[in-house]
């Protein structure tokens, strides 16, 4: 990492006018293994580097990336930059101004036990296919997959407030999955659907999932699915399982509290928020027994770091106490215009080539006291558990959702008694947390991570932790995803991620160029 | 802007390189230079400009497959690049059905296009120039007394191919894409436009268009959810369409899990409709070759509502039989194609026609946040927002609040009245393409929300 080349960034945009600058320089080396129906579909590895510089002139923004990381290159990238901040500042309701932050000098790398780059490639495919291979003895099962990818990223911040940062990610994800079904395709994946899980951490979360020793109940259950009837539409209470309570939280309660969105920012794309500052201490967002967090410190989650990229710590915040709405995710622009002295150090960017925006960190549901899952279920008398995403989609301001998942499981006097197909459930955000009359304890409390957070123009795709345990839901609409009537037997799941997904998605964008989310 | 003998130079590298370690070898440099102004509370809030250059080798080294991507093009990561991916795929098993990479003397057709798709105007374009494209939006804004939201952003896109065989080709192409949201205290409009030609993105147009919509859904009522006669905005039509691409790909056949599996030469959607896959047309955006080298051709996928034939690639050939249709993907041992060109063909009803034939109804400028719930009915979900009018006894009469759907877009697509004259129409699920706008009959609401 060439540090040198950064702090000439900074010179060469102070030299420019700039009141403030910063640069990024990243390098990040990742591989990825996919396998489908015992063929390897995907075997790729990719390194790339580069060096993005933010200023603020005049009170406004301009951000540019070097081509060549050369000085000859800095000084071209820093002036586009500069340009860029030139012109914005000739259009401005008022000039940015940034929440104060002491510089910080740091070298942090991200905790984990065994190197994946250092795990054989043959090791990697040999592990999806004996995965495949047992998913396929089970009879009934169509389609089989897995996938398996490490990143590592070198981040090197440097601004002219004087912070000089140096961290090191390694991140790890893991899945597997089992279609079943003759007509139709029902899918089941573990850990999770959509490729697995994600984790700050090393192979030791790959054996810690035990993807061998699930591999069997996948298969079988994807079996039992395809077999299962739809799920009925009714009003009951809904258990939901652990990672689809991390979506749920994503969309309904991380994505409202970014305070970029909060101010209008995000209304072209990604929405606004019904989370306004008139509510900040007086809305009953949810039940007594709601807390839910941002916590940028949590061990091997993958919202974790130790700075952002505005050069602030990561930090613990509280989003909602006790029910009520008490703060939002924010950056030193956005604390600044809040009236609030600090950031909570909630500023990313996908690599070097954006700018950064507001993002979660790790957004979670605090731990109850319901105990386990399954005396969650002992003490439900009628409902249905609904376990791992299949879909999802939210309006634009945050307050309607429905969500779809991989399986339901119908619950009768305490007891699980019949799986079901297509399990759909439907609601309005504050209503949803306001019927939350049970959460699960530490023991079922997971941080799962979501990779792909898409938010800003040009779309942004990041990674996001969410803690979650198993939580009840009261008299909740299920069921509302059901196919027409006159219509064969409703089925899901036909395709979840596929061979042919990275090669789809590079053409799409390399096709569509502007083309977001 | 990369040049067509830089890339050149850097494929040859790589094959050089590679030289009998390999059995067969594909070179791609995709390069992007993307410019985009943001604007939000009628300020500019982010001003970026960027570029980033991409080398993807893909090895067959005796029927293992492997891809190494680096954005780099300095000789010595194009060289560790390739001695990566021949590493890796020698440690894959072998895969039998590996296809041998695309002759040149495949190539039948030329691929020159009819018409450029490099606009040097967009590529000159400036911050000071977007700057001056904000401004007008915003003015309109503030005429309006409305607050603006968008990006007025600039694309210069390269691509090269090359393989061992000899085969190269490259193209360059611009975009620019204008997206706006006028918002009110209590409404909000939308527009947004995107072409490969400076002219083809009125940005003061697209505001006038987007603060209009803004100004009528004023105080918008809620409605109750049910079936209701829809008029969809092209874009809206874009959004809901795009996911039966999957559909129709050969890939998805043979794997029999398209929706329409097993039913070529059948009536899938109204007769009305007639889909193709069409890099040429005027309208459409994007290079002329896939991702194996091969000319894209044009193809009928769905004819008078009955499907004709899928876009399929030299692999998936192998077992649907026919010919490739260019829409592949880079050769590997199993990845398929898709239409990057979809063409919906238009009829003969205006928008203002659509609505003053409607008695009552529901206009939608766009969909946001839609999803598949049921893949083998394609029954999806999302909201409408951004301009969502209540139409009665033939004229637009108020905006009304945001309604969540769950509707088929096969049974849609069988329930299609009027059709309008098609547009390049750009949304946020997928990439731009060439859509009418449409009048639905029975399109299911099922749920209200407060914005």
């Amino acid at each position: 990492m060439n540090k040198e080349l950064a702090l000439y960034a900074l010179d060469v945009a102070r030299s420019l006018g700039a009141s403030y600058a910063d640069a990024r320089l990243i390098k990040t080396v990742s591989e990825t293994v996919e396998t489908r129906d015992l063929y390897v579909v995907y075997a790729a590895d990719n390194e790339s580097i580069g060096l993005g510089i933010r200023v603020l002139v005049r009170g406004g923004w301009g951000f540019a990336t070097a081509r060549h990381l050369t000085k000859l290159g800095v000084v071209a990238a820093v002036t586009k930059a500069v340009e860029a901040a030139k012109a914005s500042s000739r259009l401005l309701n008022g000039r940015v101004k940034l929440a104060k932050e002491a510089a910080h000098q740091e070298i942090w790398q991200s905790p984990f036990s065994i190197d994946p780059f250092k795990i054989s490639t043959n090791d990697k495919v040999s592990l999806l296919l004996e995965c495949e291979k047992l998913m396929r003895k089970t009879r009934g099962v169509k389609q089989t997959s897995g996938i398996l990818t490490f990143t590592r990223e070198k981040k090197l911040f440097v601004s002219t407030d004087g912070s000089d940062i140096t961290q090191t990610f390694l991140t790890s994800g893991c899945g597997i999955d089992a279609q079943a079904g003759v007509d139709e395709h029902f899918v089941r994946s573990w850990p999770n659907s959509f490729g697995g899980q994600y984790e700050s951490a090393g192979w030791e979360m790959v054996q810690r999932w035990d993807l061998l020793g699930n591999a069997q109940r996948v298969a079988e259950e994807s079996v039992m699915v395809s077999k299962a009837r739809q799920c009925p539409e009714m009003v009951t209470d809904v258990i939901l399982g652990a990672s689809q309570l991390a979506l749920q939280i994503h969309e309904s309660t991380g994505h409202p509290t970014e305070l970029d969105r909060v101010f209008g920012e995000e209304e072209n794309y990604a929405g606004a928020s019904f989370l306004t500052p008139d509510n900040l201490g007086k809305l009953k967002y949810g039940s007594k027994i709601v807390n839910l967090t941002a916590n940028a410190t949590v061990p091997n989650a993958l919202g974790t770091f130790a700075y952002d990229d505005d050069g602030v710590p990561g930090q613990r915040v509280e989003l909602v106490k006790n029910g009520l709405f008490v703060g939002y995710l924010t950056s030193r622009e956005t604390a600044h215009e809040l009236g609030l002295d600090r950031s909570g150090g909630m500023m990313r960017a996908t690599g070097p080539g954006f700018t950064p925006l507001v993002r979660m960190t790790n957004v979670s549901l605090e731990p109850g006291d319901a105990g386990s899952l399954q005396d969650l279920i002992a003490d439900t008398k009628r409902g249905i558990l609904l376990d791992t995403n299949y879909s999802w989609s939210i309006d634009d301001r945050r307050h309607n959702f429905q969500f779809g998942t991989e399986i339901g499981w119908l619950i009768k006097n305490g007891k699980i008694v019949e799986p079901v197909r297509n399990p759909s459930y439907w609601g309005i955000t504050t209503n949803f947390w306001n019927s939350c009359d049970a959460i699960c304890g530490p023991s079922e409390h997971v941080y799962w991570g979501i990779p792909t957070c898409a938010k800003g123009q040009p779309c942004q795709a990041i990674g996001t932790g969410h803690g979650a345990a198993p939580a009840r839901f009261k008299n909740t609409k299920v069921g509302v995803a059901k196919p027409a009537e006159d219509k064969p037997k409703g089925g899901a799941h036909s395709k979840p991620h596929s061979g042919h997904h990275h090669a789809k998605v590079a053409r799409h964008n390399r096709h569509c160029a502007g083309g977001s989310k | 802007m990369i040049t067509e003998a830089k890339c050149k130079k850097i494929i040859d590298l790589a094959i050089a390189h590679a030289g009998d370690r390999v059995t067969d070898m594909q070179v791609t440099v995709f390069e992007q230079e993307q410019a985009t102004s943001r604007f939000a509370n009628n300020e500019m809030t982010q001003h970026v400009d960027t570029c980033v250059t991409t080398v993807t080798i893909t090895v067959n080294a005796r029927g293992r497959t492997a891809f190494f991507a680096t954005d780099s093009t300095s000789t010595k990561a194009i060289k560790r690049a390739v001695d990566k991916a021949i590493e890796t795929a020698g440690v894959l098993p072998h895969d039998a059905t590996t296809l041998r990479v695309l002759k040149p003397s495949n190539l039948t057709e030329d691929a020159t296009p009819k018409f450029s798709r490099f606009d040097p105007r967009i590529a000159a374009l400036g911050p000071e120039d977007r700057l001056k494209r904000v401004k007008s939006i915003v003015e309109v804004a503030r005429r309006g007394r409305f607050s603006a939201a968008g990006i007025f952003a600039t694309y210069l896109n390269s691509y090269a191919i090359g393989n061992s065989a000899g085969l190269f080709r490259f193209d360059q192409q611009t975009n620019v894409e204008c997206s706006i949201t006028m918002l009110s205290a209590s409404s909000s409009g939308w527009q947004k436009g995107y072409g490969c030609n400076l002219d083809a993105v009125d940005p003061v147009a697209l505001a006038e268009g987007a603060a209009s919509r803004a100004r009528k859904s004023r105080n918008p009522v809620y409605v109750r959810p049910g079936d209701y006669t829809v008029i969809l905005e092209p874009s809206a039509v874009l959004d809901l369409i795009c996911f039966l691409y999957d559909d129709f790909t050969g890939t998805e056949h043979w794997y029999e899990t398209s929706s329409f599996c097993k039913k070529i030469g059948k009536n899938v959607l109204g007769k009305n409709i007639t889909i193709t896959d069409d890099a040429n047309h005027e309208l459409q955006t994007g290079f002329l070759f896939d991702d194996e080298g091969m000319n894209r051709k044009t193809v009928t996928i769905v004819e008078d509502g009955k499907l004709k034939t899928p876009v399929k690639s030299r692999r998936s050939v192998k077992y649907l039989g026919g010919s490739p249709t260019g829409h592949g993907a880079a050769p590997s041992s199993a990845e398929g194609e898709f239409p990057m060109n979809i063409v919906v063909a238009g009829g003969d009803s205006s928008l203002e026609e659509m609505i003053a034939s409607t008695q009552r109804g529901i206009l939608l400028t766009r969909v946001w946040y839609v999803r598949d719930v049921d893949p083998n009915t394609k029954l999806l979900t999302g909201m409408t927002r951004d301009g969502t009018f209540l139409i009665e006894n033939g004229k637009v009469t108020r905006g009304i609040k945001n309604l969540r759907f769950n509707q088929s877009v096969i049974d849609m697509l069988k329930n299609v009245v009027e059709i309008g004259q098609p547009v390049l129409a750009a949304g946020e699920e997928t990439f731009p393409a060439v859509v009418p706008p449409m009048k639905i009959e029975n399109f299911r609401f099922s749920s209200r929300t407060k914005a």
